[in-house]
């Protein structure tokens, strides 16, 4: 088996979990995760891998259920974030040395803050919930990305094709969607990817701090900030093994990004 | 003189940008629905009309917003930073006594991943390629997907909880009166919260190094010392340290950002009352606008001094630096 077809199958297997884990959460009936207190505060066992919680609930249920929002979240604000930093990027590359120095410094301006207290400013001018969260993370990811994008957009800009495209009178709006953009698929969609586990992370990270969701969810910020009530009385399952859940979630899906990566670009990436 | 120039110019820029964040910032806050008259009608109910139109007047929402903001950069300059309505205490107040506190769990986070950092990250350089460098770069790549705050659970439970070798949170025992407390009290508290922020930024400074010193193990004055016949632990001594300390150290003052990002979380799982504990209790509950935005203006001026800092070390340190400024 070479290495390209061993890649495809990697990610192959690593959409098929997340997707496992979506659909296994997304489609859970109510009644998996209603309390039972015949079962309550159980440590991990065959039939409840990863203990019960306080009101009988599977921590396990309750985790798959954590991550599927988590993903659903974190796929809508990395989307989001990807389109601003293409159009930030490209925009900053094609328009004149102004623009682009304009871009930078309103990079900075971002970058002068601590992202964390950035996300909840926003979350708190947007009445906090979900929507603040949403858009605060999604406001505050791109700039990795655009700066990647920017340098790509900077060496292909450089090439004669451009040039005789722009001695044919094109306009650069129209150099930019036939010349440029098509070459930035790949690189978008894998920073698509790539800005996935930093929007699950803030956004578990916030609800933790009791800024995202609201309590009632069972998001993974709110399993964690909850189970910190009971780590004092040795209930250490409670927090274990969501947060160890999540944070292979995010190996995966860097995983996935990566192989992505590889398939698309194999002269550059390495694996 | 051509030396400062570059600083100089550096200084303006972070004045435009700090300029720049405080319009963003208040334009934001004013944007928000919880605002003092829904908040002043929730606690009042049953409130009249005049009443709140009386405090509208008190609290200057009518003025125009460019007023406002005027009024309130006034403030910041003057050292009037308003009062913060949570603590009931002047802002300026509040942030200095929590960034105190926050400023000892800081600085021991911060000097402890770069310890380890710069430490490991040569340990992997000097073994690189063999079974060592692997294992415990899979484990930094594995470490820098953890989030903070769990991170800090796992800690609290293991080494709280299980083993119980360090208090559960806080940053003195609780019922001692202040004067009371040791200094060994003090750091016996310290050392959970400080381990938990120190994981944040020390993988990343270990892979950095790494790369940092495997550029220099590649290099041709590497290539020459080997053929004299020093061995590679000398070389590190010898060549490495010195060019992979400059970068390393730009990287420690430019982690600011996240060093006070990672604070919030930390302090609010220990209960350390500092002011990333003070983050979350301003955006929580009913809103205290005027210590959010104290904290916001803060933490810019906070990572700016880093970076300046970074700057002016790699201007000073680095002779290549002076040598093309010649």
């Amino acid at each position: 088996m070479n290495r390209r077809l061993s890649a495809a199958i990697t990610a192959g297997v690593i959409l098929a979990v997340i997707l496992a884990i979506y659909i296994g959460g997304t489609f859970l009936p109510e009644s998996a995760l209603r309390a039972d207190f015949s079962q309550k505060g159980l440590p991990p066992s065959a039939s409840h891998i990863f203990g019960t919680d306080f009101l009988g609930r599977d921590m396990f249920t309750r985790t798959v259920k954590g991550l599927s929002i988590s993903l659903v979240i974190g796929a809508a604000a990395s989307v989001i974030s990807a389109f601003i930093a293409l159009a930030v990027g490209v925009t900053a590359a094609m328009g004149r040395g102004w623009v682009d120095h304009a871009v930078n410094w309103f990079i900075d301006v971002f970058m002068s803050v601590p992202h964390t207290v950035l996300i909840i400013l926003i979350s708190v001018a947007l009445a906090r919930g979900v929507k603040g969260m949403l858009v605060g993370v999604a406001v505050t990811h791109w700039v990795g990305l655009a700066r990647i994008i920017r340098g790509e957009v900077m060496q292909i800009r450089g090439r004669q094709y451009i040039a005789a495209s722009r001695r044919f009178g094109k306009s650069p709006l129209w150099i930019a969607r036939k010349h440029i953009l098509p070459h930035m698929v790949p690189q978008f969609f894998v920073g698509l990817i790539l800005l996935f586990p930093h929007a699950i992370m803030h956004e578990s990270g916030l609800t933790f701090l009791g800024f995202g969701l609201p309590p009632e969810q069972p998001a993974i910020g709110i399993i964690l900030s909850e189970s910190m009530k009971y780590i004092s009385g040795g209930a250490v399952w409670l927090a274990f093994f969501p947060g160890l859940s999540l944070v292979v979630l995010v190996l995966l899906i860097d995983k996935l990004g990566n192989t992505i990566r590889y398939l698309l670009e194999p002269r550059e990436a390495q694996l | 003189m051509s030396k400062l120039k570059p600083i100089a110019v550096y200084i303006a820029r972070g004045i435009t940008l700090l300029l720049a964040v405080s319009i963003c910032s208040f334009i934001l806050a004013s944007a928000s629905p919880i605002n003092p008259e829904t908040r002043y009608r929730l606690s009042h109910p049953g409130v009249s009309d005049e009443k709140v139109a009386q405090m509208r007047d008190y609290w200057g929402i009518d003025e125009p917003p460019v007023q406002r903001y005027l009024g309130w950069l006034g403030g910041i300059l003057r050292g009037d930073w308003g009062k913060s309505t949570s603590y009931r205490q002047p802002v300026l107040d509040v942030i200095g006594v929590r960034f105190k506190t926050s400023l000892a769990l800081m600085l021991t986070a911060w000097t402890l991943s770069g310890l380890f950092g710069f430490g490991i990250g040569s340990l992997m350089a000097v073994f690189r390629g063999r079974p060592l460098d692997r294992i415990v770069k899979r484990v930094c790549l594995f470490m820098c997907s953890i989030p903070t705050f769990w991170i800090g659970l796992v800690f609290l439970a293991v080494f709280a909880a299980m083993l119980g070798w360090f208090p559960f949170g806080l940053a003195v025992p609780a019922g001692v009166p202040p004067e009371q407390v040791t200094l060994g009290q003090r750091i016996h508290h310290l050392i959970l919260p400080a381990l938990t922020l120190s994981f944040l930024s020390f993988s990343n400074l270990a892979l950095h190094t790494r790369e940092k010193l495997i550029d220099v193990y590649d290099s041709d004055f590497a290539l020459f010392a080997r053929a004299r016949g020093e061995s590679d632990t000398k070389i590190l001594f010898r060549h490495g340290i010195r060019n992979a300390l400059i970068p390393a150290i730009t990287m420690q003052f430019g982690s600011f950002a996240e060093l006070f990002g990672g604070s919030v979380f930390a302090e609010n799982i220990f209960s350390y009352p500092g002011l990333g504990a003070a983050v979350s209790v301003a955006g929580t509950g009913a809103t205290d606008i005027p210590l959010f935005l104290g904290i916001v203006m803060f933490s810019a001026c906070f990572i700016f001094a880093g970076n300046l800092i970074a700057n002016i070390l790699t201007n000073l340190i680095d002779p290549r630096t002076k040598e093309a400024a010649r």
